[in-house]
């Protein structure tokens, strides 16, 4: 990163304070741009670091865009927006799971009425949710007049809650203007390729103005007006992530390139997403056997990038109805049923006192990391290792592992606790007794790590997890993650050195696919 | 001859109501259709007919045989 390419992309013509200050915000591309305090600190990961404060209230508490904000603060999608303006190869809208978690899958559409009444019914049940999106199932801006007359309606109605969207980009260029004027300050573009001749492998066709283009022309007429519209939304101060899908001999090695090329026009946030290409879903890749990464090589892509900008890591690639924090779902109980059932009351100032009282509880968590950090100051060791994490949220390690529907991973090394991903995984307790077909799948999910850190864990995969390779934490139950992470790390390197425990890496994982076997 | 929308491959998703320059296309338990009275097949507004281009399942809007063909007025 250097001055330079900042320098670069400024404007020159003269601008009002105000827009001073958002063109700051539009040229600050992630972190590290200035200051040397690197990644670490900003933007996706911990605290404010060296973001500037405007940015950071705008992220802060968006589990979406801040990793730290994703342990404390829940989101929901309105599925208001059902049309599509172009066909991808890793998605079919046809099929619809409850129990599967991905993008363009939803339950009920909704009308920008029912969602309205929705949103309220969940921020009153649910003090932490802070972000609405409009996510699909579909594409928000090929349904303009429902996307916009939603936030319409939420922003009369619930002042406090943030609003985004996240678009394909082929319409985008055309309706900056109103997004701005709706206050909509985070938009997520997603953009697979700036490469006409890869995206004609990943788009079958685009439909712009009237007519269907197709193969390489249809790539190109993407990529231009994915670009133009990031460009336009980054000069008036809004705050965008780009998300891609890394497709293995299609995007991969290509998506290094989509990432400078996102960067230097000003993208706040970059998610590199495993493709999701199970045959049962019916998509073209699923069908025509393309698989997925492995968790090395999406980590190692992410790594890739990292010195680049911020990457985000804490992606669920969650429904276009979904409800509740990142990782765990509650829209079953918001149905339209039910929440037109509801009374809603619907209290600003009780949620402002919930929120601070997160807000207190993410600075002991911070403080409890740095207190921590600070003992593993002087230690000299190259040892940098994975290990998995069984949370609820706020930070804690304070899941069952038997309940566990997802491990988080943390990397540990002695720079302190980094979180690099998770690994969603079938239950594996059920009515009370586990399943060893369960364990196995689990084992796979997180054979990467050489730890599991969770609240409590039975006897039997105990063993099994050890033989495995991978050694059952269970002595950090209710505690902060990072600083218990931390405290055992230490206790490991020291174990090292004095020969007790012999350091081995560990093998590669696998990223789960399909819908979920065993629901909740 | 009109377009119709076969019921059983409609995911419902809407993207074809607001193309038609007819207004030929509504919802209708819950998948949508084309009211063959006021389908002009887009002639005299597109090369194409825009429910056909947009929409995300192969041959789900497809002619409807059983209408005798549109006759644009001269």
């Amino acid at each position: 990163m250097d001055a330079v390419a900042v320098n670069d992309t400024l404007q020159v013509t003269p601008v009002i304070a105000l827009e001073d200050v958002m063109q700051t915000v539009a040229e600050h591309k992630g972190c590290g741009t200035s200051g040397g305090s690197g990644k670490a600190s900003c933007g996706s990961a911990a605290g404010q670091g060296d973001l500037p404060t405007e940015i950071w209230e705008k992220v802060k508490n968006h589990p979406c865009y801040s990793e730290e904000a994703h342990h404390h603060y829940a989101r929901m999608h309105v599925a208001v927006a059902p049309a599509c303006n172009i066909q991808c190869n890793y998605c079919n809208r046809k099929y619809d799971c409850a129990n599967e978690s991905r993008p363009g899958v939803v339950s009920e559409k909704l009308t920008p009425e029912q969602a309205a009444k929705k949103v309220l019914a969940v921020a009153s049940t649910i003090p932490q949710m802070t972000v609405l999106g409009v996510a699909g199932p579909g594409d928000p801006l090929a349904n303009p007049e429902k996307t916009f007359k939603t936030f319409e309606l939420i922003s009369k109605t619930a002042p406090d809650i943030k609003l985004c969207l996240s678009t394909n980009g082929l319409a985008l260029p055309d309706h900056v203007d109103t997004i701005a004027r709706y206050n909509v300050d985070h938009v997520t573009i997603t953009i697979n390729m700036v490469d006409p001749e890869i995206g004609a492998k990943i788009y079958p066709w685009v439909f712009w103005r009237h007519k269907r283009y197709t193969g390489v022309e249809a790539a190109k007429l993407l990529t231009d007006r994915q670009l133009l519209g990031l460009e336009m939304l980054t000069e008036r101060g809004i705050l965008c992530k780009v998300n891609s899908v890394m497709i293995p001999g299609v995007n991969d090695k290509h998506l290094v390139e989509v990432n400078r090329a996102v960067k230097s026009r000003g993208a706040f946030l970059h998610n590199i997403m495993p493709l999701i290409s199970a045959p049962e879903h019916g998509t073209v890749f699923g069908l025509t056997g393309q698989r997925g990464p492995s968790a090395q090589e999406l980590k190692a892509l992410q790594d890739s990038c990292e010195g680049e900008m911020n990457m985000m890591r804490h992606c669920r690639q969650c429904r276009a109805d979904a409800v509740g924090l990142l990782g765990e779902d509650r829209s079953a109980e918001f149905t339209t049923d039910k929440i037109m059932a509801m009374e809603v009351n619907y209290d600003l100032d009780s949620r402002k006192a919930y929120q601070a009282k997160v807000e207190d509880e993410r600075v002991a968590k911070v403080a409890a990391k740095q207190e921590e950090l600070s003992t593993l100051a002087g230690e000299q060791s190259d040892i940098k290792l994975l290990i998995a994490v069984a949370t609820k949220g706020s930070g804690l390690i304070n899941e069952h592992f038997g309940h566990a529907k997802e491990f988080q991973v943390y990397e540990l090394s002695t720079a302190g606790a980094k979180f690099v991903g998770h690994r969603r995984v079938d239950l594996y307790c059920q009515g009370g007794y586990g399943e060893d077909e369960g364990l196995d799948s689990i084992i796979r999910a997180i054979n990467d790590c050489h730890a599991v850190f969770v609240a409590k864990i039975g006897g039997c995969p105990k063993d099994d997890l050890t033989k495995a390779g991978i050694e059952p934490v269970d002595q950090f139950a209710h505690e902060f993650i990072e600083k218990s992470a931390i405290a055992w790390f230490k206790s490991y390197l020291d174990k090292v050195n004095q020969g007790e425990i012999e350091h081995i890496e560990r093998g590669d994982a696998e990223i789960r696919q399909g819908a979920l076997i065993a629901a909740a | 001859m009109s377009y119709k929308i076969i019921a059983s491959q409609c995911t419902s998703c809407s993207a074809c109501e607001p193309e038609c320059p007819n207004v030929a296309i509504r919802e209708k338990g819950g998948t949508f259709i084309i009211d063959p009275k006021k389908c002009t097949e887009c002639i005299g507004y597109f090369d194409v007919p825009q429910c056909v281009a947009v929409c995300p399942v192969e041959n789900t809007c497809v002619v409807d045989a059983s209408v005798p063909r549109y006759q644009p007025s001269a």
